[in-house]
């Protein structure tokens, strides 16, 4: 072996202070931001939303820390297991769906819910980091060698959509999708893919469920149905221009303070934001999210540990959807399908599961190993 | 197999540069939808903004006050409590609803209604609980407010008239818009706004309205009024000054103790209505309230119909007030003279029907002075017939009957004054003698509003100028009324028969005369017959207005005018079913002019 010591030699303390305390700082600025904003949307009150968003934080804050001061090795040997079971849960949600009534996404372990298709976001990136630092060039570039991955792909955005969550159920197979462009997977074969998606579009239309459809229809003309469903999209138009470049001031939003808009504190709060610190805000906001996934790209740049760099451009790419996929749907260049802002949005779930992988993406950044991690 | 990763680290690296670039364009995509929703459509999106969150409503402005021309008021806007309750406000909506109970009144209806209300409105309307409440009430729902949590007292305004009854034909009333009334005003979709539904009300609503304020609340997606953000007031209504003197108005009204009728008195020289009663009346303020529904039937049902103005729509035959207009018709066209006589025995053969005077033992010879004097039929007859009906016509039409004279209260009635052409397009049958006859008696086709006859009386008596009667004040007295084209000695001629009729040994109004200061009363009776009187009856006797029930009982005319000698004052009087013009009509439009002579009202 190339003479790499264990993480294990490595003490923590070494470790804490090989990260990057910008890198953390920008988040813990991101969820301050969020408490903020939750305050005004309680009409300039800390209760019910911010402080308990900031206590989920801190919460969370310490399992990033926690995940991020496990050893490589660990997740690289336990990257299939956590796909695994997160898969059986999910196989576990859908079925008892069937049995009980309408959508469940949940599985309630009295102290806390989980939520299997949020598990499946981290899982399928260390599935595929795994599978794809084992396999060699010819395996990758081989159809044979992308049967597997294909596979294990397919399987839970089809149980995450048939949960039904589009929004989740897309993320995981852009991410997956784009850790298979990554790993190099060529290009034709993404052309490919995408044309024969395009052309089963009329086909796969007809599966979805008719408020899916809504959606979409709804987002090609928000006109169509003003006080229904195109209401929301209509309101949140209406308050991002009214915001105008300098916005109308913190708690000052007419349109999110008067109730025009709805979700204000969990999908649609970047659109509060917008409204109340105009565009100049917006940049500052969007910007930060910039510098952290910026930050992501320069770790995977900065270590060699393959199956580290592809986790996090996998991590990366998952932060970087929910962001982009927010904040694109609000201003209606996307369908409304319920992505919230990660640590700006109120809601338990994305908060743990977002911090869990800034803990891995920390985790890899001070990864020092080599190749080996068997 | 360092080199083997080495080169799957290459590969990684360089798509990685791709997945940034992607990320770029992503985030170049948002920011540039960013730029054109918040600067290129910026100004859009603001207006649309405000529109959602800026809801403009229009305050009531107070209605202008009604005066009479002592200005004394007699329509005006009153403070109206109202007490209300806000159910978000209220930790129990029915338990303060029941603790309110307890305090103030409410009847069955009332508290259902509260009940469904405060099940089907949102819970930051206010629920109307108790309206017009006064000072007393007022005063202890403050009192216990703490007991009533979510209920407030609310100051509108309402509708009063100070005159009651007094008033209630001529002003009308109020009341909220209804479907037909919706005009292009946004004020008319104010709820509690209210418009003027008949009378002067109604006819100077526009002006009584003023102009509307505006008020632009904050209010958040569910309607909520969060804040005022502007307040524009409106301006009072004008207000109107009337001609009628609410003191001759009273007086009027009081004449008629419990007889059923109606009065009108003009001032002879400009035509303004200084008293225009009609009775029975009922209490407008009622309407604005709300009527109750057996209030209102009561109102609907009495045979003497209070909410009939007949005054204006009441037509009855003039009997022989209408001599008047036939003894000028007849002067005018030569067909008799001041000396011209004829001889009543009490009947007359006309073409085969016999006509009779009301005085079976004839009056004897009489020329047309006495004639008015007694009032003669037989006179009448032969003038009538020499005379015929077209220059009747002209006559009456001349002085104001037949037409209405539009002084702007709805239903006024034009009355019938009847033409040889009208009969035959009305019932296809020729004009006969005996419809001549019975036209020069007041009697037949002919119909008139107490509001006509009192216009012809001031007609003749101010010398034949042509006055047109009026609400509104003539300050103008340079605007000169023009002279109708009638002899001035005709005219003397006729009113010196009218003085007869009151201060002459056997006039028939002599009862009703008086002196005040030498101001005397000049004026004629009539009486016209509700029912047919038959030949088998005039045999036995004709029965007596007093064992008839009061529907089949004559009706009593008289018109008046005073001082006799230099006419200021004109009144007609209406009695329905009051048996005499001479015993019932005539004495109450003495007591009118004696008390307008004593106001002397200018």
């Amino acid at each position: 072996m190339y003479g790499l010591e264990s993480n294990n030699q490595i003490k923590w303390k070494d470790k804490i202070f090989q990260m990057s305390f910008i890198y953390i700082f920008l988040i813990v600025t991101l969820a301050f931001i969020g408490a903020l904003i939750l305050y005004s949307a309680a009409n300039g009150s800390w209760q019910p939303w911010a402080v308990k968003h900031l206590l989920r934080f801190s919460v969370a804050l310490v399992l990033m820390f926690a995940l991020s001061l496990v050893d490589v090795q660990k997740y690289y040997k336990l990257a299939y297991w956590f796909y695994l079971i997160t898969l059986i849960l999910l196989f576990v949600v859908e079925i008892s769906g069937h049995v009980g009534m309408g959508a469940q996404r949940w599985i309630d372990l009295k102290l806390f819910k989980i939520q299997p298709s949020e598990l499946m976001k981290i899982g399928i990136v260390l599935f595929m980091a795994r599978y794809f630092s084992s396999a060699t060039i010819q395996g990758i570039k081989s159809i044979r060698g992308i049967i597997i991955p294909t596979i294990m792909t397919l399987l839970p955005v089809a149980l995450i959509a048939a949960e039904p969550d589009l929004g989740t159920s897309l993320m995981v197979l852009i991410t997956a999708g784009v850790m298979f462009f990554a790993a190099g997977v060529q290009w034709w074969k993404f052309a490919l893919v995408g044309g024969a998606l395009g052309g089963c579009l009329p086909v796969l239309w007809n599966f979805l469920h008719e408020y899916q459809q809504n959606r979409v229809l709804t987002f090609l003309n928000p006109e169509r149905d003003p006080l229904g469903a195109g209401y929301h999209i209509i309101q949140s138009k209406i308050a991002f221009g009214s915001g105008g470049l300098f916005g109308k001031g913190f708690l000052h939003g007419t349109q999110t303070h008067l109730n025009f808009l709805p979700e204000k504190h969990t999908d649609f709060i970047f659109t509060m934001f917008s409204e109340e610190f105009g565009l100049l805000g917006s940049l500052s906001l969007i910007f930060l999210n910039m510098i952290v996934l910026a930050f992501g790209y320069m770790f995977a740049f900065r270590i060699r540990n393959y199956f580290a760099r592809l986790t996090i451009i996998g991590l990366n790419t998952n932060y970087f959807l929910y962001v982009f996929i927010n904040i694109a749907m609000v201003m209606g260049v996307l369908p409304v399908v319920g992505v919230p802002l990660p640590l700006i949005s109120y809601g338990g779930t994305v908060m743990f599961s977002i911090m869990a992988s800034f803990g891995i993406i920390l985790c890899m950044s001070v990864c020092s190993n080599g190749d080996n991690l068997e | 197999m360092n080199s083997f990763n080495a080169e799957k680290n290459q590969i990684l690296s360089r798509r990685a540069i791709y997945i940034i670039l992607l990320n770029l364009l992503a985030f170049a995509i948002i920011i540039v939808r960013l730029y054109y929703l918040q600067v290129l459509q910026s100004d859009k999106y603001r207006m649309m903004s405000d529109e959602n969150r800026i809801s403009t409503r229009f305050l009531i402005p107070p209605r202008g006050t009604i005066f009479d021309r002592n200005g004394e008021t007699i329509a005006k806007n009153e403070q109206n409590f109202q007490a209300l309750l806000i159910i978000e406000q209220t930790p129990d909506a029915e338990k303060t609803l029941q603790t309110f109970k307890n305090i103030i009144s409410l009847s069955e209806d009332e508290e259902n209604r509260i009940k469904k209300e405060i099940k089907n409105k949102r819970n930051f309307i206010p629920i109307k609980l108790k309206d017009n409440l006064d000072w007393e009430q007022v005063s202890e729902v403050l009192l216990h407010a703490p007991d009533l949590p979510g209920v407030e007292i609310n100051e509108g305004l309402s509708r009063y008239y100070p005159k009651g009854e007094l008033y209630a034909h001529v002003l009308g009333y109020v009341g909220p818009v209804s479907e037909k009334d919706k005009k292009d005003n946004p004020l008319y979709m104010v709820p509690g706004f209210k418009i003027g539904k008949s009378g002067l009300e109604k006819y100077y609503d526009y002006k009584l309205q003023g102009q509307s304020g505006t008020v632009k609340l904050e209010v958040n997606a569910y309607g909520r009024v969060m804040k005022e953000i502007e307040r524009q007031s409106g301006t009072e209504g004008d207000s109107i000054i009337l001609t009628i003197d609410s003191r001759l108005q009273k007086v009027a009204y009081d004449s008629f103790g419990e007889h059923s009728g109606a009065a009108v008195v003009l001032d002879v020289k400009n035509g303004e209505i200084l008293a225009m009663v009609s009775v029975p009346s009922f209490n407008p303020n009622l309407f604005t309230n709300g009527i109750s529904y057996k209030h209102w039937n009561e109102l609907l049902n009495n045979e003497r119909n209070p909410l009939t103005d007949k005054a204006i729509s009441g037509q009855y035959s003039p009997g022989s007030t209408f001599k008047i207009v036939v003894a000028l018709a007849a002067l005018e066209a030569g067909v008799i003279n001041a000396d011209t006589r004829y001889y009543c025995n009490g009947a007359m053969k006309v073409g085969t029907s016999r006509f009779h005077c009301w005085n079976h033992y004839g009056h004897g010879s009489l020329n047309v002075v006495e004639a008015l004097k007694y009032s003669c039929d037989i006179f009448f007859y032969e003038t009538a017939l020499r005379l015929g009906v077209d220059k009747i016509r002209d006559m009456a039409l001349k002085l104001g009957l037949g037409a209405s004279l539009n002084i702007g209260l709805e239903n006024e009635k034009s009355g019938l004054i009847p033409s040889k052409a009208w009969k035959k397009a009305r019932y296809d049958t020729s004009w006969t003698l005996g419809d001549s006859a019975n036209t020069g008696i007041g009697q037949g086709y002919v119909l008139v509003t107490p509001l006509q006859l009192v216009t012809m009386l001031a007609r003749v008596v101010n010398g034949g100028y042509n006055i047109k009667p009026t609400f509104i004040r003539q300050n103008d007295s340079s605007k000169k009324i023009k002279r109708l084209d009638i002899s001035t000695r005709n005219i003397e001629l006729v009113k010196q028969g009218m003085y007869e009729v009151v201060n002459a040994v056997g006039g028939t109004a002599r009862k009703a005369r008086f002196d005040i200061n030498g101001a005397k009363m000049g004026g004629k009776t009539g009486t016209t017959q509700v029912r047919r009187i038959t030949m088998n009856e005039r045999k036995t006797g004709v029965i007596s207005d007093k064992n008839l029930p009061w529907k089949l009982r004559n009706h009593a005319w008289f018109m008046g005018y005073a001082p006799a000698d230099n006419p200021r004052y004109a009144v007609a009087v209406i009695v329905e079913h009051g048996s005499s013009g001479s015993g019932v009509a005539a004495p109450i439009a003495g007591r009118i002019l004696q008390e307008a002579i004593k106001l002397n009202i200018k």
